[in-house]
Order: C-alpha cells, then sequence, then structure tokens
C-alpha cells in the first residue's frame, strides 16, 4: 500500500472554464447513474466531477435485451439511452445530487437541435447542476438519422443552440466514429463550447456463431472499455493539439497510468467509465495514484503535467 | 440496503460434479447483510480479460461470516473461478437485489434447475430456522443426473425437508423434468419459490397461476455492474415497460414480468 500523501504536498485542482475540480477525475456519463446507485461502495464527496447519465426531455424505454455483450477487454452496450427524462430527473435525482460536495454536469441527448435546446433551458433554472455535457452521438430524427456528431455543421448548430439556452458551462462530448476528429472539435470550439470531451464509444459489433445471429439485439453497439484506450488517446491528442478550449479525456481508463497517459497528451481532465462497472473505486484509487505521481515527479501541480507529451 | 466490496480469502473450492464447483469465501460484511435470493458480483481475475464482473446467487451462508457460490463451468470466467485455490483472493460485490419474500407461514415448495439450486439452499436454511415445520414444504431438484445434483440434495434434507429429485437421464428419482412433479405438490402448498432456466420456470409460473399458487422467479441475465447503473440487465415486465434484474430483482413475483415463447 502506497503512503497516503497529504494534499497540501500536491495539488490536484483544475480548472474547465469556470468550472472548478478539486481533481481531474470524473465519472462518465452512463457509468454511474445518477450517482446514488454508488453511494455505498465510493466516496462520492472525493470526486473531481460526476457526470449523471444522459437526459432526453421525454423518459426513453430503451433497447430491447440483450443490450450488453463482453468482448476482449471491452464491453459493447446498446442501451438505447434509457432515462427517466428531464421533469422526473429534477424531481427524484437532483436533490441527491445537490448535497454532494462535488461538481455535477448533467448529459443531455435529443433527436432535434429544438430537443437540445429545451432541455439545455430547462436545466438552466435547476439549482446543484454546474455544467452540461452534450451527448452529440444521437440520431437527428428530422435528417434522415445522421447522427449529429459526425457532420460538422450539425454539430456546430446544436453547440450555438444550447450556449444561447443556457449560462452553465457547455461541455460538447465528441463521437470518435468519425474521419476527422479535430474538424469537429474546432467545428464546436467555433461555435461557443466551453470544453470538449471525448470519446464516446466506437460502433462495433459481435456474431454467435452457434446462433449466426448478433449478440445485440440492436446489432450493432458502442465499444467501451480498456480495449479503446488507444484510439480515444490518440484522438485525445490530436484535439488537444488544435483547439484553445479544455479537452476531458475520456476511453478505457482504469488506473492512474492510464489517467496520466491522458493528462500528458493534453486533457485537462479524464472521465471513468466502464471501470466503474468493474472496479467501483477506480475513480478513487486513480486520484490517489495522481498524489503519488506528483509526489515521486518532485511536481507541485497536476496543471503542471498537462499536456507535456514529448513527442520531438 | 448496505452494499460492500470485500477481497476474500478462498477458503475451500468442492467439484461437486465433473463441471460443477462450489466455492467457499471468507466474505464477513456481505455475508452479514445477505438475505436469500440475492447475489454477489465476482470479479474473476485482476487484469481485464474477462473484463466484467459475474453475477452469482448467494448458494449459502453462515454465521461466521463465510458465504458459498455454485456455479457450472460454461465460459472463460468460470473456467478461471474453477482453477483457484484455497488461500488465493477475489474480490466480491454485495450484498446485491432484491431477494425472496420470506414471509409466508403455510406450506411452500421451492422448485430448483440446474444452477438455480444455488439460492434455494440459502432460502431453505433461513426458512427452516423460522421455526415453520419444514417437513411440510416440498424441494423439487431438477438436474442433468445423479451426480450433480445429489449432494445437493442432501443439503436440503439435513434441513428436514422433503426432497424429490429429477433428472434428465433418469438416474436419480423422477426421469424427466420437474414441472411434471408439481400437479401433485400444488395442492399441498401456497407458495412456490423457484430458480432455474427459463423454460422450466416458464412452465412452472404457468401451473402456479392455473392452481392459483403465489409464485416467486429468481431470474438470470447478463449485466455489467450489478448496481443499476448500466441498465443492461433489462426483461420485459407485464405491462410491456422494462425492468431490471439487478435492482428490482433478481427475485420477482411472477406477475411482475412477462413470460414469452
Amino acid at each position: 500500500m502506497d503512503r497516503i500523501i497529504p494534499d497540501n504536498e500536491c495539488d490536484l485542482r483544475v480548472n474547465i472554464g469556470r468550472l472548478r475540480l478539486r481533481n481531474p477525475v470524473m465519472t462518465a456519463s452512463g457509468t454511474f447513474g445518477y450517482a446514488r446507485e454508488f453511494s455505498n461502495l465510493v466516496n462520492l464527496h472525493r470526486l473531481g466531477g460526476i457526470v449523471v447519465k444522459g437526459i432526453s426531455l421525454e423518459a426513453r424505454p430503451g433497447n430491447p435485451p440483450p443490450r450488453v455483450v463482453e468482448t476482449a477487454c471491452g464491453m459493447l452496450n446498446a442501451i438505447g439511452l434509457e432515462n427517466v427524462g428531464v421533469e422526473r430527473f429534477i424531481t427524484e435525482k437532483v436533490p441527491f445530487l445537490r448535497n454532494l460536495d462535488c461538481p455535477v454536469v448533467v448529459n443531455i441527448l435529443g433527436d432535434s437541435v429544438e430537443e437540445y435546446q429545451q432541455i439545455a433551458h430547462r436545466l438552466n433554472e435547476v439549482d446543484g447542476i454546474s455544467a452540461l455535457e452534450v451527448n452529440i452521438s444521437c440520431p437527428n430524427v428530422k435528417k434522415g438519422g445522421v447522427a449529429f456528431g459526425t457532420v460538422p455543421e450539425m454539430a456546430a448548430r446544436v453547440t450555438a443552440a444550447v450556449r444561447k439556452a443556457t449560462s452553465l458551462p457547455v461541455i460538447i462530448k465528441l463521437s470518435p466514429n468519425v474521419t476527422d476528429i479535430v474538424q469537429m472539435a474546432r467545428a464546436v470550439e467555433e461555435a461557443g463550447a466551453d470544453c470538449v470531451s471525448l470519446v464516446n464509444t466506437l460502433i462495433g459489433m459481435a456474431i454467435d456463431p452457434q446462433t449466426r445471429r448478433p449478440k445485440l439485439a440492436n446489432v450493432i453497439g458502442g465499444l467501451s472499455g480498456p480495449a479503446i484506450k488507444p484510439v480515444a488517446l490518440r484522438m485525445v491528442w490530436q484535439v488537444a493539439s488544435n483547439v484553445s478550449i479544455p479537452v476531458i479525456g475520456i476511453g478505457g481508463i482504469t488506473t492512474a497510468s492510464d489517467a496520466l497517459e491522458f493528462l500528458l497528451a493534453g486533457a485537462t481532465a479524464i472521465q471513468v467509465g466502464t471501470a466503474n462497472f468493474y472496479e467501483p473505486r477506480a475513480a478513487e484509487q486513480i486520484i490517489a495514484g495522481l498524489k503519488n505521481y506528483l509526489h515521486e515527479q518532485k511536481e507541485l501541480s497536476i496543471c503542471d503535467i498537462i499536456g507535456t507529451v514529448q513527442t520531438g | 440496503m448496505p452494499e460492500f466490496q470485500e477481497k476474500c480469502r478462498v477458503s475451500a473450492i468442492e467439484q461437486l460434479a465433473s463441471d460443477v464447483f462450489r466455492l467457499t469465501v471468507h466474505a464477513p460484511l456481505i455475508a452479514g447483510a445477505a438475505h436469500p435470493g440475492q447475489f454477489v458480483m465476482v470479479r474473476v481475475v485482476d487484469g481485464f480479460d474477462p473484463l466484467l464482473r459475474r453475477p452469482f446467487s448467494i448458494h449459502q451462508q453462515f454465521a461466521g461470516g463465510s458465504l458459498k457460490l455454485l456455479f457450472k463451468v460454461i465460459g472463460q470466467g468460470t473456467h478461471i473461478l474453477s482453477g483457484l485455490a484455497a488461500g488465493d483472493t477475489i474480490s466480491l460485490l454485495g450484498p446485491l437485489g432484491r431477494g425472496f419474500d420470506l414471509a409466508c407461514r403455510e406450506p411452500v415448495c421451492l422448485i430448483g434447475g440446474g444452477m438455480g439450486i444455488a439460492p434455494l439452499a440459502f432460502l431453505a436454511k433461513r426458512l427452516a430456522l423460522s421455526g415453520r415445520d419444514s417437513s411440510l414444504d416440498f424441494v423439487l431438484l431438477g438436474a442433468r443426473d445423479g451426480d450433480e445434483v445429489s449432494s445437493l440434495a442432501d443439503d436440503f434434507s439435513q434441513l428436514g425437508y422433503t426432497v424429490v429429485p429429477a433428472t434428465d437421464d433418469g438416474s436419480l428419482g423422477h426421469h424427466g423434468f420437474i414441472p411434471e412433479l408439481l400437479d401433485d405438490v400444488l395442492p399441498a402448498v401456497s407458495r412456490v419459490y423457484s430458480c432455474g432456466p427459463y423454460p422450466m420456470m416458464r412452465t412452472v409460473v404457468a401451473k402456479c397461476q392455473k392452481a392459483d399458487v403465489v409464485c416467486q422467479v429468481s431470474l438470470e441475465t447478463h449485466m455489467a455492474c450489478g448496481l443499476g447503473a448500466c441498465l443492461g440487465c433489462t426483461v420485459q415486465g407485464n405491462s410491456g415497460q422494462y425492468v431490471h434484474v439487478c435492482k428490482q430483482g433478481p427475485v420477482f413475483y411472477s406477475g411482475e414480468v412477462a413470460w414469452t415463447e
């Protein structure tokens, strides 16, 4: 067991624009419920931030089962954005979240630009929310189902609409299922995003040779977990090198070493996702590991290592 | 409801049949809070393959802080678990989910098929210790063959239950399936507790409904977290809605879920 390093010996504080975090370790949307699910197992007050399960204007039932399947060092999911809808979220979930001593970021999603705008507007009046994270990997129902997050102009329109509807910091969560992630990041930066978080899941598939059927009822799903980490890291590095807004790194992060790779690549903060499922204390362990790293490296602040990867 | 993450020492592993194993671990916090029908999530390896924890219902619980888990080797996870030895450690999360409702003073029938027998042993012990006359209760256990079920059946007999085994190959007890025995038993009981393969439970549920006997079932699905976060462990509820096995279950009243062909 490593020695516990006192807080005054190393500074883990980071700023995501106006959003101040006591440490750069957040939990990713869809992997941490509405936080209460983990309250028996995790000291929620210690986390850098919590991003809650994606919320839409109306409740969504989600996809038929099977919804999850394990793959090598990862998992595929096709949950189908099941959620309680914004009004029940406000009445049933926010009262608990409001009492946490840690910033709460609400992930929002919609089928149209107007829906994103309406939900952002509704949440703007709610006490206890520190920022919005916008999931743009959803299909645009009005434009033939093409995901907002794969067309720069559409991503920019969603960003501008949400920006206009809220005074909260706006984080745009980017899809990795694009040819040029930097182009997407630049588009949302120009449209007023305060920050980008990346990556969402990579679209994948698994088939059972015995039944000759896909393992997911939805046929395809989102791949997450350690399997995607190198891809996510590459994208974070490319984006951080080409935009001036802060970047939050996501993708297969389980250990402090994983988190450090993303910070060195230029991420100001990171989100722990799938690891919450198999190691609920992963985020807490990463926070402790980052302190140890700063101590060993004789660095005073985590900010001093962000973006310092030596590629030359 | 308390939940714990414990690093547990393996105290024993028994091989009950060629591919059936029983693991005993020391998990005092989880054991102290466990209720029959609840489950644990087991991390099989410290590394990333396999990645996810595996759900196992609590097979037996002891006041000294031990738990027993029963499993058949099916895939990579159970294969690794079968290779554990006394002294090894594994990580458990639990106790999770909603267990059986024990509030029944009338005679009951426990129906287990294959590894679905697992949670019924814990249930049987808790019921037997509640001061009821277990000789009026029934335990019907279905298995592939006698090897798979004989030592499990002994555990129920020792608690005073009348145990009726049924095997696919006829090597022990009734030659055939458990539901075939149910018509004789149902008039004598007022509640059924069941866990096993879906087709077996569907038939049990249909017979219980016809005989107007309350039936609780323990369901098994794929799940990633066991905590209500991933929303992966969905089954169809009784009125078209989805229910989640990890939180709303794994034990349901039979009328709460849809039974499809």
